[in-house]
């Protein structure tokens, strides 16, 4: 299959950039997208040129770090999958495919496609953990009862990768379906509760200071998320920041 | 947001309720009705209160709504070269913000025609003309009374009684004013210099004429046809901006849960599609009556 691929290039966080055409030939539909990104930048080594610098790691779409804005939709235009997971049968032959990294003031280009993510990394740092006594008598885990509808849904909540695919399609560039996710992961659970009331307020708070938008209930990023985090999770996120900003 | 939009919404069942009377009670009583109703409007201390409190909401809700796009513009400094947002949400949640200010235009031209009016100016009272056939002499030959046509004027009072104000015989250049009117509503009697009773200001005819009826006294409307157009469109701006506003609102304060979230999405689009269309079949009836 033949495709002309027009991707951003950005050579360093100061750089202008551009979108730049490459023309490539001989993609299979069996290759997934990040294949044929190796293809095009084994051909771009070979003729002298840089590669495209993009993320990527497991490759079995459970990391969360590849990304990429594909034809305008993160994560390209299938649903439920990562770039990695994405195959190349999804597009047809003559295609032009626009390849661009997340767009957020949060995440700034680092190179090419690259974007740093590391605003997840310090939202985490403010308030996604629970704390517990590391000082012997560790506890079995399955000694605290735990009801399994909430297990359930702590557990989907806990599937998000961190990708950033809702940062990135949110026309506000805003992170509450990922924080969301990680504040109903901890705060459903008996370990997490203690600590429920704070973690909300911080996590909201980084999130604010690192400039992600705000939420408008567009719902972009429940349909784009690879890992299909509900919305319910902003609203109980929503809740939770209610009853710690009245209470504490 | 969340809340000072629902308070709104709120408002605007009440509001068309009261808009309502103007097609559903024809004729000179719903003419009492609606113009009973603007007055209570204008003078309860508790709708004085909650008149207050949608002036907050609507310059709140608008305020915050305009901070909250521009931050969220800023938050993506570059936008991208090829973006299908169609692919992942409905049209009217991208758009709240021009929605939103159409819906701030709207009400305030709305409140220069209307509720300016209502609050600042001397319209016309209500009133209610009659002929009646009265002796108005002698005949000088025969010795007969000459009866002729008078026209009375009665002024509809805020005590729920008509109220003689005004006699006239066009033929004979003839008019007898009872009462001098003082701030626009009150009547004082012209003899004896005593308020006798406060008259209604008649909105109803100032919104009739404004949609295109010819009243009597009034100077008739040649823009009618324009204004029930862009009236129309207003509610269906309002529509789109609800469609989306009415649920989102419920998001916002965290109220879904699984067994309600598709009640609550049925019934926001429910209120956002009956709403303004009911609002906006008023001017169309009063401009085709
Ligand atoms: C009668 C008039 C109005 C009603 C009933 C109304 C209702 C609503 C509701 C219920 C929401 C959802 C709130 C939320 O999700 O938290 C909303 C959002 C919004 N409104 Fe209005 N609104 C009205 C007028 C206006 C005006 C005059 C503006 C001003 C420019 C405006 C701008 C916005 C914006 C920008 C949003 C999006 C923010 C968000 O979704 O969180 N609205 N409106
Ligand atoms: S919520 Fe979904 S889209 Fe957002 S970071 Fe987590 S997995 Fe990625
Ligand atoms: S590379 Fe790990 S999720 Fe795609």
């Amino acid at each position: 299959m033949k495709l002309n691929l027009k991707i951003w290039r950005q050579n360093g966080p100061q750089d202008k950039g551009e979108m730049k055409t490459y023309p490539i030939d001989g993609v299979d539909g069996d290759m997934s997208f990040l294949e044929m990104m190796d293809m095009l930048n084994n051909q771009l080594v070979e003729s002298g040129e840089s590669p495209v610098a993009f993320d990527h790691d497991c490759r079995e779409g459970i990391c969360g770090m590849c990304s990429l804005y594909i034809n305008g939709e993160a994560h390209g235009p299938d649903r439920g999958v990562t770039t990695c997971q994405l195959h190349m049968r999804k597009f047809n032959d003559g295609d032009t495919i626009y390849i661009e990294p997340w767009r957020a003031k949060a995440f700034p280009v680092i190179k090419d496609l690259v974007v740093d993510r590391s605003s997840f990394d310090r939202i985490m740092n403010s308030g996604g953990f629970v704390s517990v006594n590391t000082s012997g008598n560790t506890v079995d885990a399955n000694s605290i009862p735990i009801p399994k509808d909430d297990a359930d849904k702590a557990f989907e909540a806990a599937t998000c990768i961190g990708c950033g695919a809702c940062v990135a399609s949110c026309k506000n560039a805003s992170a509450m379906l990922f924080v969301s996710a990680k504040v109903s992961q901890l705060s459903l659970l008996p370990q997490g509760k203690v600590e429920a009331k704070e973690r909300v307020l911080n996590m909201v708070q980084t999130m604010d200071d690192e400039g992600f938008g705000n939420c408008t209930n567009t719902g972009a990023c429940e349909v784009e998320c690879p890992k299909g985090i509900s919305l319910e999770n902003i609203a109980r996120m929503n809740r939770e920041y209610l009853k710690g900003a009245l209470t504490k | 947001m969340a809340l000072t939009g629902l308070f709104l919404c709120l408002f605007l069942v009440g509001h068309l309720l009261g808009n309502l009377q103007l097609i559903f009670i024809t004729g000179e009583e719903g003419k009492v009705a609606f113009n009973e109703y603007a007055y209570f409007m204008t003078h309860n201390p508790a709708v004085k209160v909650l008149s207050y409190l949608t002036y907050f909401s609507i310059l709140f809700h608008a305020i915050d709504g305009l901070m909250l796009t521009i931050q969220n513009k800023k938050a993506r400094p570059t936008n991208y070269a090829m973006n299908k947002p169609n692919t992942n949400s409905s049209t009217p949640a991208r758009y709240m913000a021009i929605l939103g200010t159409v819906v701030l235009v709207f009400i305030c031209t709305h409140m220069v025609n209307f509720w300016a009016k209502m609050h600042f100016t001397n319209m016309p009272l209500h009133t209610i003309t009659k002929s009646i056939e009265a002796p108005v002499g002698q005949d000088p030959t025969t010795g007969q009374p000459v009866v002729k046509e008078l026209e009375v004027d009665y002024v509809y009072t805020t005590n729920g009684q008509y109220q003689e104000s005004k006699v006239s015989l066009a033929e004979m250049n003839y008019s007898e004013e009872k009462y001098e009117i003082k701030k626009g509503t009150m009547l004082y009697d012209k003899t004896s210099g005593l308020k006798v009773a406060e008259g209604l200001k008649d909105l109803h005819s100032q919104v009739m004429t404004f949609f295109g009826q010819d009243i009597k006294g009034l100077p008739s409307n040649s823009n009618a046809l324009l204004y029930v157009i862009l009236y129309v469109l207003s509610m269906a701006v309002l529509g789109f901006h609800l469609w989306h506003g009415f649920s989102s609102a419920f998001q916002t304060l965290g109220l879904r849960s699984k067994k309600y979230v598709g009640a609550i999405s049925m019934a926001g689009k429910l209120f956002a599609v009956i709403i303004p269309a009911a609002f906006a079949i008023i001017p169309i009836l009063i401009y085709l009556a």
